[in-house]
């Protein structure tokens, strides 16, 4: 089985981050893992991405024209990757900051309006942790608890931001559930 | 009865390839004398150019890299950043230092690599048949300036002393001469002072030499050394340029 | 130790240290530069060297100077980089002296662009610069295949006395995978005493050591010639290293695919295994030696109809497999050299085209 999550956004939106906690977290379920980016003068203020394949045999193609989910932190993103996700996928909106949906009715679409909850907490900074919460409530890709594991490792260097970053994974997992 | 001419135990003993009146032979025999008096032969690395001076590895008894040209200084840094206890000289003429080197140089000379250069100013390029060099002086006539220099076309001569002392980073930048007995004993100072720095691993220190090229001037070794005393000098002054902080 | 999860370029440099190998010399270049931001932090913390020379010229030749006095010494860039350092790869075969290069090939030719490209096949295989030599070439697949080769790389040039290329491209090097630093890996430097300029004092033969790249007798460097192409057939007798997959199975066609063409062409395998349509894979590891004989032999089986060189460029792979099959199959070319890497979707449509019986 494998899956594929696809993590879109702007620069600066943490987009890489979020990724990278997702594929660490499945490495350390035992699940074999890629983590794609888009690189190049993308990462300079563009829209960023990077695309995490998990699965439970070793990756062949980590190249995926139709991911099976998505996480779509600001509007280019949903309109560019929306349509090719694959049908019963999770597809995340940011509704803080994209006002359309997908405008498709064969995935679950879950809109978390990730910045307004994330300055309720403090700091827009962390809403891509909260979209991610969100996401994993959601799909159940990977263990939940051990997930916050990892981002606390991820945090480990600069311990005084992993509160507000626990804080936003549980705001994420009760929006997804709430809805 | 006493020896009075003794040849430095750094200097091979075979003869040179070098033409009847080059400054190269003499040049040689400095460096081997001043390695024998610091006794660090046995951890010494050359760094030989392209040029005339490309079989300079033959005439020296310690280890030597053969460079390609211009880019001995990168050679001599790769050497000194990963064994900064082997002393390192490079020995460049003004091809390949001034003009395809010439970035090599002044990278390894402002990031202050702890190596010696000895570049030798003849105002051509020797081994290629007397071209002209970004040395050459005005109005010199060479096999590409057949006119001679015309500055208007191709700018006035590059002195590379002068240029190296505009650098920040501190460093020994002085120009020499080997051209009569006189100049002689002040070169071999240079040289010696130049190694005592990278002994102590002080600074990057480059000695120039106004040196001659009879055969490429078309010139018998005395005229060679009467031209350089009257032309190059005067454009090449001699003298100290930069001393370590 | 466990697995952790590194980004190739990331991972690449690690692999170096492990190997024991601590100067490097670089000059940034997209899409390797985090190799050089990885290392100016951890070599000092290794009491390793790092410098940012002043070009890719530069470079070439900093690590020429270095690994002639014997030390271990690599760099990583890509592919304009690499055409910079090709001078002095030259010089540095011809001196006979270890040294890893690892390429992370983007599009060309020229500028091109900074996606991953397999466009600079010729250039690894071939030579590259002036002269009669060959580098190693290695290939990796994997983030974790990408640190076996580098740490494989050290011994390897040490054993030749010859520098070693991994080919790399911008997916391996920007991609994060779970790695393993193996210690079956860690090897040791070989004595130099008998070539390099070390300094005579640290040797016991008390001769001096010239580290050169000039023949002028016309004998003397036929015979350095001589012992250079003695040299590249040994390692085609005992560094061939290559993959297969599914060549078991009663296959139409045999792809040749490497690096991350290849781990495409494995999920068309999959797919194409699972309609009922048999294809096989030969994936060299090594491109130089190239796996000529593993190649000519599965191309021979019985059923097979075609040979099929998948590639992220315009065709260059495809000569050596022609080579390899000498006219005893047909040979086709399937790539794309703009940055894009084909799909699965789009290898399954190529082998069919290229295969007559369904």
């Amino acid at each position: 089985m494998q899956r594929e999550v696809m993590f879109a956004g702007f620069g600066g939106q943490g987009i890489l981050l979020i990724g990278n906690i997702l594929a660490h977290t499945a490495m350390e379920e035992g699940s074999e893992v890629a983590w794609v980016p888009s690189y190049g003068p993308e990462m300079r203020g563009g829209t960023a991405y990077c695309l995490v394949v998990i699965s439970d045999k070793p990756i062949g193609s980590p190249i995926i024209k139709n991911p099976m989910h998505l996480v779509a932190m600001n509007r280019p993103s949903l309109e560019k990757f929306a349509p090719v996700i694959k049908p019963q996928g999770v597809v995340v909106i940011n509704s803080s900051l994209i006002p359309v949906t997908s405008g498709r009715s064969d995935i679950h679409e879950l809109l978390v309006p990730a910045n307004d909850i994330a300055m309720d907490l403090g700091s827009t900074k962390v809403a891509n942790i909260v979209a991610l919460g969100a996401f994993v409530a959601r799909s159940k890709i990977v263990d939940f608890e051990c997930m916050r594991q990892c981002v606390k490792e991820q945090f480990a260097s600069r311990e005084k931001l992993i509160p507000i970053n626990m804080a936003a994974l549980d705001a994420g997992q009760k929006a997804a559930q709430s809805k | 009865m006493a020896k009075t001419y003794r040849k430095p135990e750094a200097l091979a003993d075979q003869p040179t390839h070098y033409c009847p009146g080059c400054t190269h032979g003499v040049i040689h025999r400095l460096l081997a004398e001043v390695i024998d008096e610091l006794g660090i032969r046995g951890r010494t690395v050359g760094i030989a150019p392209v040029g005339c001076a490309v079989l300079a590895y033959n005439y020296f008894t310690f280890d030597f890299q053969e460079a390609a040209h211009g880019r001995a200084p990168a050679m001599a840094t790769g050497i000194k950043r990963v064994r900064p206890d082997l002393m390192v000289f490079t020995y460049q003429g003004d091809g390949d230092l001034a003009s395809i080197g010439m970035a090599e140089i002044i990278h390894a000379a402002n990031r202050g690599e702890k190596f010696t250069t000895i570049f030798v100013n003849n105002t051509v390029y020797g081994m290629t048949g007397g071209q002209m060099a970004p040395t050459t002086l005005p109005g010199q006539r060479t096999t590409t300036s057949p006119g001679g220099r015309n500055v208007q076309d191709v700018g006035m001569p590059v002195k590379i002393a002068e240029l190296l002392s505009a650098l920040q980073t501190p460093a020994y930048i002085t120009r020499q001469t080997v051209l009569k007995p006189k100049y002689i004993v002040r070169a071999k100072k240079a040289i010696k002072k130049a190694f005592q720095y990278q002994m102590d691993g002080r600074c990057f220190s480059l000695v120039e030499f106004v040196s001659t090229c009879p055969t490429n001037w078309g010139k018998t070794p005395v005229e060679a050394i009467q031209w350089a005393e009257e032309n190059m000098l005067p454009y090449y002054p001699l003298g100290e340029f930069k001393l370590p902080d | 130790m466990g697995k952790i999860l590194m980004k190739g370029n990331e991972a690449i440099g690690e692999a170096a240290i492990r190997a024991g190998c601590l100067n490097y010399f670089a000059y940034p270049i997209t899409p390797q530069s985090e190799v050089a931001e990885y290392l100016s932090r951890r070599m000092p913390e290794v009491g390793g060297v790092f410098l940012q020379g002043e070009s890719e010229v530069a470079v070439g030749y900093m690590l020429f100077g270095a690994a002639g006095c014997g030390e271990r010494v690599f760099t990583t860039s890509s592919s304009p980089g690499i055409s910079l350092m090709s001078e002095a790869i030259s010089y540095i075969s011809a001196a006979e002296l270890p040294v890893v290069f690892v390429n992370i090939v983007r599009g060309g030719p020229g500028l091109g662009g900074i996606l991953p490209s397999q466009a600079d096949y010729f250039q690894a295989t071939k030579g590259g610069g002036h002269g009669d030599y060959h580098l190693l070439v290695m290939a990796p697949a994997s983030v974790q295949e990408a640190v076996e080769m580098v740490m494989a790389a050290f011994p390897l040039a040490e054993k030749y006395r010859n520098p070693v290329m991994i080919l790399g491209d911008g997916l391996i090097g920007q991609m994060m995978e779970p790695v393993e630093f193996s210690d079956r890996l860690i090897s040791k430097p070989t004595n130099k005493d008998d070539w390099a300029t070390n300094g005579m004092d640290t040797r016991k033969r008390n001769a001096r050591n010239l580290v050169k790249s000039l023949f002028l007798d016309a004998v003397q460097l036929e015979e350095h010639n001589l012992a250079l192409k003695a040299k590249y057939d040994r390692m085609k007798q005992e560094e061939v290293r290559y993959e297969t997959y599914n060549i078991d199975s009663d296959f139409q066609a045999l792809i040749v695919s490497y690096g991350t063409m290849s781990r495409v062409c494995k999920t068309a395998i999959d797919n194409m295994k699972a309609e009922g349509f048999e294809t096989a894979m030969i994936r060299p590891q090594t491109l130089f030696p190239f796996p000529v004989q593993p190649i000519r032999q599965a191309a021979s089986k019985d059923g097979c109809e075609a040979v099929i060189s998948f590639e992220l460029s315009m065709g260059q792979m495809v000569e050596d497999v022609e080579r390899s099959v000498q006219g005893k199959r047909p040979v086709y070319w399937h790539g794309k050299a703009g940055g894009e890497i084909p799909t699965p979707e789009e290898v399954v449509d190529a082998v069919k085209s290229f295969v007559k019986t369904k």
